[in-house]
């Protein structure tokens, strides 16, 4: 029987138990998106996703 | 009236840069209390049982304690209390990377790489005052797929759906940041103790998440 596992499982159910109510909470009480606002949310999240990329590429050289 | 308008609105202002100087004086502290912590489990060189006990006691003081003193100073205690323990239970892990021979390298670029992604989303969000509140609820679900995901991965050990899984999380972490931030800047957060652990939490995982990604494509086994 691998403890750690099962206490990282446990970890994580745990966790699961923080953000359930929070994700109900944010689900019901959140604006609706306007127009434009997933652009400026995605735009900076591709930068994210490039500049890692770069780390990526310059860790691997 | 217009000057009553005015002054309510740069009152509003005041205390908006007033949540937002607070947050990250406190989370700069924190951060450099976290290394600290860090750097003494590296060179005690803690297990990885008392990594997850840290990690334990971390959530517990999260869920149980905060949120009755988030509104008092001993709410600091407890900031410095999370951060300490969260930043000495990594200590197993960097001590895993520094074995390698590139292992300082690895862990001075992801370090370096979540600062500059958090200068970067936290300046886009500051100059361009767009409100991100609704990614709240897309941000939490993509969380509990997330957890649920490495709750399966435990017992899985799938290392191509490991390393996706840190893929996910550093995107969830980064639009936590986007919507964090966002919150203080438009008065939905007036409490720079929760700001502040809830931005540290983002960049914790960001930086844990891309050590591992680098660790896989930059790692000289």
């Amino acid at each position: 029987m691998d403890w750690m596992k099962i206490s990282s499982a446990i970890f994580l159910l745990l966790l699961l138990f923080l953000l359930l109510p929070r994700a109900k909470h944010l689900l019901t009480r959140s604006p609706k998106a306007e127009s434009g606002d997933w652009q400026a949310a995605i735009i900076p999240l591709i930068g994210v996703v490039g500049f890692i990329a770069l780390l990526v590429m310059l860790v691997g050289l | 009236m217009e000057n009553y308008s005015s002054s309510i609105s740069s009152t509003s202002t005041i205390s908006i840069n007033k949540v937002l100087r607070n947050t990250y004086l406190l989370l700069s502290m924190t951060l450099l209390f976290s290394a600290l912590m860090a750097f003494v489990s590296t060179t005690v060189n803690v297990g990885h049982g008392v990594s997850l006990m840290c990690s334990f006691g971390a959530l517990a003081m999260i869920w149980l304690v905060l949120p009755r003193t988030a509104n008092s100073t001993a709410g600091i205690g407890v900031v410095f209390a999370i951060t300490g323990l969260l930043g000495f239970g990594l200590g197993p892990v960097l001590n895993m990377y520094l074995s390698l021979s590139n292992g300082a390298e690895l862990i001075g670029t992801s370090l370096g790489g979540t600062g500059v992604i958090f200068l970067a989303l936290s300046a886009y969000v500051l100059t361009t005052k767009k409100d991100f509140s609704f990614m709240g609820g897309f941000l939490m679900v993509g969380l509990i797929i997330v957890v649920l995901a490495s709750l399966a991965n435990i017992f899985l050990s799938i290392p191509a759906l490991s390393l996706a899984l840190s893929g996910a999380i550093i995107m969830l972490m980064s639009g936590l940041i986007l919507f964090d931030t966002s919150r203080i800047i438009n008065g939905g957060e007036t409490n720079y103790i929760m700001a502040t652990v809830s931005l540290y939490l983002s960049l914790y995982n960001i930086f844990v998440s891309l050590l591992q990604i680098l660790g896989v494509f930059g790692g000289d086994d």
